[in-house]
């Protein structure tokens, strides 16, 4: 169940207490297509977000401008972006105007400058995101299938040792600290065996030309670690979710019919299993996120992620609100998908029924 | 087959351990389903002891239960909601729950059964008529469902091919439109699910249908359209177990009753006993006859809970 | 004469239940209730014993391999790595505890919220747990550390505020159910305060549920804060928790001292284990379906 599908469940299970103003305004609602309001739900959450995000930024009592005096990009600025700074993050006026002068110019597209990368927030996102999306595409889509299925075997050969020894091996993995998990990596293969790159994404001083297979030499042991923490969430999620197909009365009465345990899996389980999943991977997206700003911190990996412990180290409030929402963004457009997806792949949606998932 | 293969009963004679009706043949010499002895529990907590010291203990459910359906008839298996009903149809068909005891033995056309060969039946002898449309995958056609798994090598495609070609002659006999066959359960009316399933069991020509409360749900007229339908079934030479909380319905199609009372068979007999209370052996059956509509709500002399009868036939009426 | 009447009537058995085995069962359970709860004590005692020992330098013993007198090493100022840890995972524990109760609490109020205060408020909690994780916990993490200044309050602060949704939204499904039993019809139609029925008739009901989760959160929790604690967000360098001891690690790990990083990581990763297996033992016991098996 997708938490955004939450939504459409809430509103069935209250239906009979609705008021007649709130009723109106429930049935005109409805009577909009249903992408539509999918999309105007996910506008409103964008702004609550960047809302929050800003309030969290602006309420610190870390002082953007005291934290980087001495920094090349403060020194370089103009007396009128020093004052425009100190006035946005400082304490003079109130959070609503000050949001909405940075909605302002954010809907614009000028997020402010970043104070530690001395570049324009959106060019700084910009590239950190180029340089991570190596790094958390493998991790998503390589924990996404390898979890998948393994959570799918353990499942089918329930109470095996087969089974035992997948479900022990993710409850390890996911009590597993990442940072520590990288940390160990990035001894054994980078310190110890010397087999990969202690850190950065390209080699020290080789400038602007890489090549791509120096980029994946160094995005290697990064991605796996990544990947790895990631594999033990999907795979118990996907197990949990598979007895609940096969707990179920159509399975049940597929058996009864004569059907073997292995056709059952392949033709009802994995059909059942699509919307689980699908929802699965996209809460991966946000694990995935998360993950790659501990694993970025301990690899140098200069990412997005490694640039949010910057910002929030050192102070460089415009580039923290931009980063929290640039992961946020990433986060909706995965939800979005999965919940149009939803309606292109379940035929109780598709013929305009009003259910998500299950 | 054996000389005496046609064999009937005379209406009401009773050997076997039950009275037979007039349609109960003995082909091949034996019952088509013979269920002796058997006892069903399921081993929990005991739930008087304190919580971490409790022990293991056996919670039946059926207790020494004996019933048997002849080639040609329907069998009812009558009882109230939730008595354990539905455990029978499980043991017959070999799916035991994990913390199942269940002993006895199971004869099918005269062959004693195990929980292997009981399974190798499944789809293969004894079908099941589920109850709702529940019991269909709600993400797949339901054509593919009926038609059931199929492998991919030539001879697979053709003998797929052969059962989908069986599923339209039964959906055309049944009355469906073809287009059914491209439809999602929930897109199917009652009356579409119900013939669905029947012929989800009828595709593989089976010997024996288990119903199990193929009517709940049903308005009258589709309750007795279903029941006339395992009715034809049994007419044409199958046998039928028919499950269910509803005596008056079921006495209209049923040849004979075995009527379920705390986890055991107590009586099974003609529903031709069932003109008149003195044909009727057990209290029990006695209380049932009682709640009947149009007769007289007698109370009830033995032990016998009245009230459990009553609850018997009031779920009954409560049907459509 | 039918085929079968010849047979001997000794009934076969067609089926035996399968027997537990050795992780499933109410024993099993108490077991890890009682370990679990064994370590937290000694985990506490150790940490306030050594506390002293944690942070006392000695040079003469500095950057020690693993030896009988320091099973886990010493690091660079001749600290003690064994009491360091042991330290470190008593800070850790306290800081998990008391954030993870503080998320479970915000979970049960925003749940009764949620279930009882009508369509509107339902709405707006629904809101804001999509609001809640629609920014990746680690993220948010860093930003509400931020916003406190960093320091202990931040992480306690984020962790409790990032942490209720998924406990929020089970406690709220389970009271919606509690709520259609007929005494609480009865309480309502009675006229007593949804805050009355709220405190005397619900909440005892979903205890088990709530506890369930707060012994779930607490794992989290605890990776949590070494994380945030790592990147440099949370506790101050000057307490001896996991987070703080592994971030110094991260100097010395080219240099060859794996018993910097090793141990405590382990101490770590084991308690965060524990707590998560007893945490899931326990929700074996109030999910119906199994507390018979």
């Amino acid at each position: 169940m997708s938490y955004l599908g939450t939504g459409s469940k809430y509103a069935a299970a209250s239906d009979a207490a609705v008021s007649s103003v709130a009723g109106a305004f429930v049935r005109a609602w409805r009577r909009i297509p249903w992408p539509v309001r999918t999309l105007v739900r996910f506008v409103l959450l964008m702004l609550a977000v960047s809302f929050v995000t800003f309030a969290l930024v602006a309420a610190s009592p870390i002082d953007p401008v005291q934290a980087n005096v001495g920094q090349t990009a403060y020194l370089t600025m103009s007396p009128e972006r020093r004052a425009a700074l100190a006035e946005r993050w400082g304490a003079g006026e109130g959070l609503l105007e000050r949001y909405g002068a940075w909605l302002f110019d954010a809907i614009r597209g000028d997020f402010g400058e970043s104070l530690r990368f001395n570049a324009p927030v959106v060019s700084v996102v910009g590239e950190r995101l180029a340089s991570s999306a190596l790094l958390l595409a493998v991790a998503w889509l390589l924990s996404g299938v390898i979890g998948f299925a393994l959570g799918v075997v353990a499942r089918a050969r329930r109470g095996s040792r087969l089974d035992r020894a997948i479900c022990g091996w993710c409850y390890l993995l996911s009590a597993t600290p990442t940072f520590w998990l990288a940390m160990l990596a990035l001894m054994l293969f980078a310190v110890y065996l010397g087999w990969f790159p202690v850190g950065f994404a390209t080699p020290i001083g080789a400038g602007t030309e890489v090549s791509f297979a120096e980029r994946l030499h160094h995005a290697v042991l990064p991605a796996l670690t990544l990947s790895l923490t990631g594999v033990a969430n999907v795979a118990l999620h996907t197990r949990e979710k598979t007895c609940e197909v096969m707990a179920s009365d159509y399975v049940r009465f597929a058996r009864l019919r004569g059907e073997s345990e292995l056709s059952i899996v392949v033709r009802h389980g994995l059909r059942n299993l699509v919307l689980p999943a699908l929802t699965l991977e996209c809460a991966q997206v946000s694990e995935i996120i998360g993950g790659s700003v501990l694993v970025e911190q301990v690899f140098s990996y200069p990412g997005l992620g490694q640039a949010a412990v910057t910002a929030g180290l050192g102070g460089d409030a415009p580039l923290l609100v931009g980063i929290a929402l640039a992961t946020a963004t990433i986060v909706f457009a995965g939800n979005l998908a999965a919940n149009l997806l939803y309606g292109v792949i379940d035929p109780r949606m598709r013929k305009g029924v009003a259910h998500v998932g299950a | 087959m054996s000389s005496i293969a046609d064999a009937r009963h005379h209406d009401a004679e009773f050997h076997h351990h039950h009275a037979h009706a007039a349609a109960s043949h003995h082909g091949g010499g034996h019952h088509l389903l013979t269920v002796e002895h058997l006892s069903v529990s399921f081993e929990m907590y005991d739930a008087q002891a304190p919580f971490f010291r409790a022990g293991r203990v056996l919670l039946p459910v059926l207790r020494d239960l004996t019933v048997s359906v002849h080639a040609g008839e329907v069998l009812a298996v009558v009882g109230a909601s939730g008595s354990g009903k539905s455990v029978l149809a499980s043991a017959i068909m070999g799916q035991f729950e994990s913390n199942a005891l269940v002993e006895g033995n199971i004869w099918f056309d005269g062959e004693a059964m195990d929980a292997a060969r009981l399974a190798e039946l499944r789809g293969r002898g004894i079908a099941l008529v589920p109850q709702s449309v529940a019991n269909l995958d709600p993400l797949m056609r339901v054509g593919d469902q009926i038609v059931g798994p199929t492998g991919r090598s030539t001879d697979a495609r053709a003998a797929a091919e052969r059962r989908r070609a069986r599923m339209r002659e039964l959906m055309g006999a049944y009355g469906l439109d073809a287009a059914v066959e491209r439809l999602y359960p929930h897109e199917l009316s009652g009356g579409m699910a119900r013939r669905v399933l029947l012929i989800s069991a009828l595709i593989d020509e089976p010997r024996l249908i288990i119903a199990d409360e193929p009517t709940p749900g049903l308005d009258l007229d589709l309750a007795v359209h279903a029941l006339d339908d395992l009715r034809a079934f049994a007419d044409g030479g199958g046998g039928v177990m028919l499950i269910t909380h509803d005596i008056e319905l079921t006495l209209r199609v049923a040849d004979r009753v075995a009527v379920f009372h705390e986890g055991t068979v107590v009586e099974e007999t003609p529903c031709a006993s069932f003109a008149s209370p003195e044909l009727l052996t057990h209290p029990f059956t006695r209380a049932l006859w009682h709640a009947l509509p149009d007769r007289d709500f007698a109370p009830v002399e033995g032990e016998s809970p009245a009230s459990d009868a009553a609850s018997v036939s009031v779920e009954g009426e409560g049907r459509s | 004469m039918s085929a079968h009447s010849s047979h001997t009537p000794a009934t076969a058995v067609l089926h035996r239940p399968v027997p537990l085995g050795r992780a499933g069962g109410r024993r099993a359970l108490l077991a890890w209730i009682v370990v679990a709860a064994l370590t937290l004590l000694a985990v506490a005692v150790a940490g306030i014993v050594l506390g002293t020992r944690a942070v006392t330098a000695d040079f003469s013993q500095a950057n020690l391999a693993p030896s009988l007198a320091h099973p886990f090493g010493t690091d660079w100022m001749g600290r003690d790595m064994l009491a360091r840890t042991l330290a470190g995972l008593s800070t850790s524990l306290g800081v998990g505890l008391v954030a993870a109760v503080a998320s479970s609490l915000i979970a049960l109020a925003l749940a009764l919220i949620a279930a009882l205060g009508g369509r509107a408020a339902d709405a707006a909690v629904s809101w804001l747990i999509d609001l809640v994780m629609g920014i990746p916990h680690i993220v948010l993490l860093v930003l509400v550390s931020y916003a406190l200044g960093r320091g202990a309050v931040g992480v306690l602060a984020g962790i409790a505020l990032t942490h209720w949704p998924s406990l929020a939204r089970v406690l709220r499904a389970e009271i919606l159910q509690l709520r259609s039993a007929p005494y609480l019809a009865a309480s309502e139609a009675l006229g007593v305060s949804r805050v009355r029925i709220a405190l005397v008739h619900i909440v005892p009901h979903v205890l088990p549920q709530y506890l369930v989760g707060l012994v779930l959160l607490f794992p989290h929790a605890i990776l949590h804060e070494a994380s945030i604690t790592f990147l440099g967000f949370g506790l101050s360098p000057e307490q001896p928790a996991i987070g703080v001891i592994l971030s110094e690690a991260m100097g010395y790990l080219t240099a060859g001292a794996w018993w910097l990083a090793v141990f405590p990581g382990l101490a770590l990763l084991a308690a965060v284990l524990l707590f998560d297996r007893t945490g899931s033992a326990l929700r074996s016991l109030v999910t119906p379906e199994e507390v018979q098996r």
